[in-house]
């Protein structure tokens, strides 16, 4: 057998609304089988691209190709092959929950038993009730169940768990791994880094429409030059604080304050940065409650590629 | 990685039949019109409020319209508001909603093709209007109804085109308004063009009813249906220049529709 070729490939994909240009010559692949996380912050152009690979929009420049058919020219072909879970909306208003998985069931030649579905996403509760008056949490989980009811070979499923309790979000990253094993490729855009962390086989980072890193996530976190330190004290920090510090360690180094008594510092990770710290504080008259050295985040790996924060 | 060819999710893609998406289709569709207030008051509770109310005050004046007896002249009428309320009203909001809320997005992802959720769409109509008729007719039977039996088929034949051309006149009218507008826009100005020739426009009450503006009215989508259900069924008559008129109504509505719509 030949090697498979990539689920999805985009090659110098350009999109713009008016000059707003969303996608600015991206690039990317998509390996069968694996997860795949798209991502950035919110207007990286994570959902436009997304939604060209779907077939919404054509492609301004560059090309697209999904399991290795054209999304705009190979329509008919390739949506049945595909699970789409949409940001929001996509159902009547009226429609009971159970009712909506039944229907997009029935378009499709061998779909996956519902009660099975109604059941591991805890659907059965309000199996009854209006599209309408569902949380957000059930409504992202019904938008699983519709994403995957059809048995596709490759699903896009669009921030999969927002808006979800940490109990719901754990329960559709098991399932989304189960998904993986049954050997279907799955594509997720988040923001969420520890969702990426814990998910993907593979991160494409993209910002303001181009790609800025891609890779594991144990290469895109590995060595590297910085740390997180976060430190907390024991009574609020002075006025110009965060610029003082920074003052002290260095132009390396970011400082952001999160409240009156807590900072996180980006910088060097070493003992001097550490004990440098604690002399600021004591000359300032504060004492550090917590002085943790942390580990490189996706998020450190986000503010060292941009110099802005992941977190919107 | 291993695959397990037996996983629950294990891929097995593949399309329903077109038929088998566009009966469900269909079903869904008509189900939720059903479901809807607002939607079941303009397809079954005005039309029979017209219907009793107009019956009886016509009894209690004592009049008669062009020799015919009340709940006689009134019952195509009524059949023909049935129909407009549905076809253009309810079609234009539920579409309206539709894009709003993302289904038609939705189901733009589905193996449901766009051809198939329209054929859905017009079932869904149908089943509904003749669901609608059915209760008018079973009200007027009550009433005392006598359609024409003069010429029972060609009453049959007139009966089955005017519902037909009707129905694809206001439907496509529905569309062409839902695709074009916002949601609420839609829901304001297909409630008003409904009141507006339910009052004046020559569909309960025949054209000849307005006087000089009759003339007018007979060309409007309202009238025309309005007319070619009463000769059918007063007269026994296939009102050709009515049906040509609904007609020529479907094919522009279904022209501009398709130049126009909008699917998010």
């Amino acid at each position: 057998m030949p090697p498979a070729s990539p689920a999805v490939v985009v090659d110098g994909l350009v999109m713009a609304y008016g000059d707003k240009v969303a996608v600015d010559g991206l690039s990317l692949e998509v390996a069968r089988g694996s997860i795949t996380a798209v991502l950035g912050p919110n207007g990286a152009g994570k959902t436009t691209t997304l939604e060209t690979c779907e077939g919404y929009r054509v492609p301004q420049r560059g090309t697209v190709r999904v399991l290795d058919l054209d999304p705009q020219r190979d329509r008919a072909e390739l949506l049945p092959r595909i699970g789409v879970m949409l940001q929001s909306g996509g159902a009547w208003s009226g429609v009971r929950a159970v009712e909506m998985l039944e229907h997009m069931a029935s378009l499709h030649a061998h779909p996956l038993d519902t009660e099975m579905l109604v059941d591991r996403l805890g659907l059965a509760e309000c199996g009854r009730t209006p599209y309408r008056r569902l949380s957000g949490g059930q409504k992202q989980r019904l938008g699983l169940a519709i994403a995957l009811v059809g048995r596709p070979e490759l699903v896009f499923v669009d921030e999969p768990t927002a808006g979800m309790d940490p109990q719901a979000r754990r329960t559709t990253w098991e399932m989304l791994e189960e998904v993986r094993r049954d050997g279907v490729t799955v594509v997720l855009t988040t923001h969420h880094m520890d969702e990426a962390e814990h998910l993907a086989d593979l991160i494409h980072i993209i910002d303001r429409g181009t790609l800025i890193a891609s890779g594991t996530p144990a290469e895109l976190t590995r060595g590297g030059r910085s740390a997180t330190i976060r430190l907390v004290v024991n009574r609020p920090f002075p006025d110009g604080a965060p610029e003082s510090l920074r003052a002290e360690l260095g132009p390396l180094t970011e400082v952001r304050q999160l409240d009156e008594v807590s900072m996180l510092i980006h910088g060097p990770a070493d003992a001097s940065t550490l004990g440098r710290v604690s002399r600021w504080c004591e000359e300032h008259g504060v004492l550090p409650q917590t002085l943790t050295l942390g580990q490189r985040t996706l998020e450190d790996v986000f503010l060292e590629l941009t110099g802005r924060e992941l977190a919107t | 990685m291993t695959v397990h060819p037996t996983g629950t999710f294990t891929p097995a893609p593949g399309s329903a039949g077109l038929g088998r998406m566009v009966r469900a289709q269909a079903r869904m569709e008509a189900r939720l019109m059903l479901r809807n207030g607002e939607q079941l008051l303009l397809a079954i509770v005005i039309p029979v409020i017209v219907l009793v109310g107009g019956v009886a005050a016509a009894g209690r004046l004592g009049s008669t319209f062009e020799g015919h007896a009340p709940v006689d002249l009134l019952t195509p009428g009524v059949l023909a508001l049935a129909i407009m309320s549905t076809a253009f009203t309810s079609v234009a909001i539920a579409t309206g909603f539709e894009r709003r809320y993302g289904v038609i997005k939705l189901l733009g992802s589905s193996p449901l093709p766009r051809h198939g959720l329209l054929l859905g769409k017009v079932l869904a109509l149908l089943n509904v209007v003749a669901l609608q008729l059915v209760v008018l007719v079973a009200v007027a039977l009550a009433l005392g109804w006598e359609p024409s039996l003069a010429h029972p088929p060609t009453a049959v034949v007139g009966l089955v085109l005017t519902v037909a051309l009707g129905t694809a006149a206001f439907g496509s009218l529905g569309l062409l308004v839902a695709g074009a507008l916002r949601a609420e826009a839609t829901l304001a100005l297909a409630n008003l063009v409904y009141l507006l020739l339910m009052a004046g426009g020559g569909v309960v009450l025949p054209t000849s009813a307005y006087g000089a503006a009759g003339g007018l009215i007979q060309w409007l989508p309202s009238g025309a249906l309005g007319e070619a259900m009463r000769a059918a069924l007063v007269h026994s008559d296939i009102d050709s220049r009515s049906l040509l008129v609904l007609a020529a109504w479907a094919l522009l509505g279904a022209v501009l529709t398709a130049r126009t719509f909008r699917w998010e």
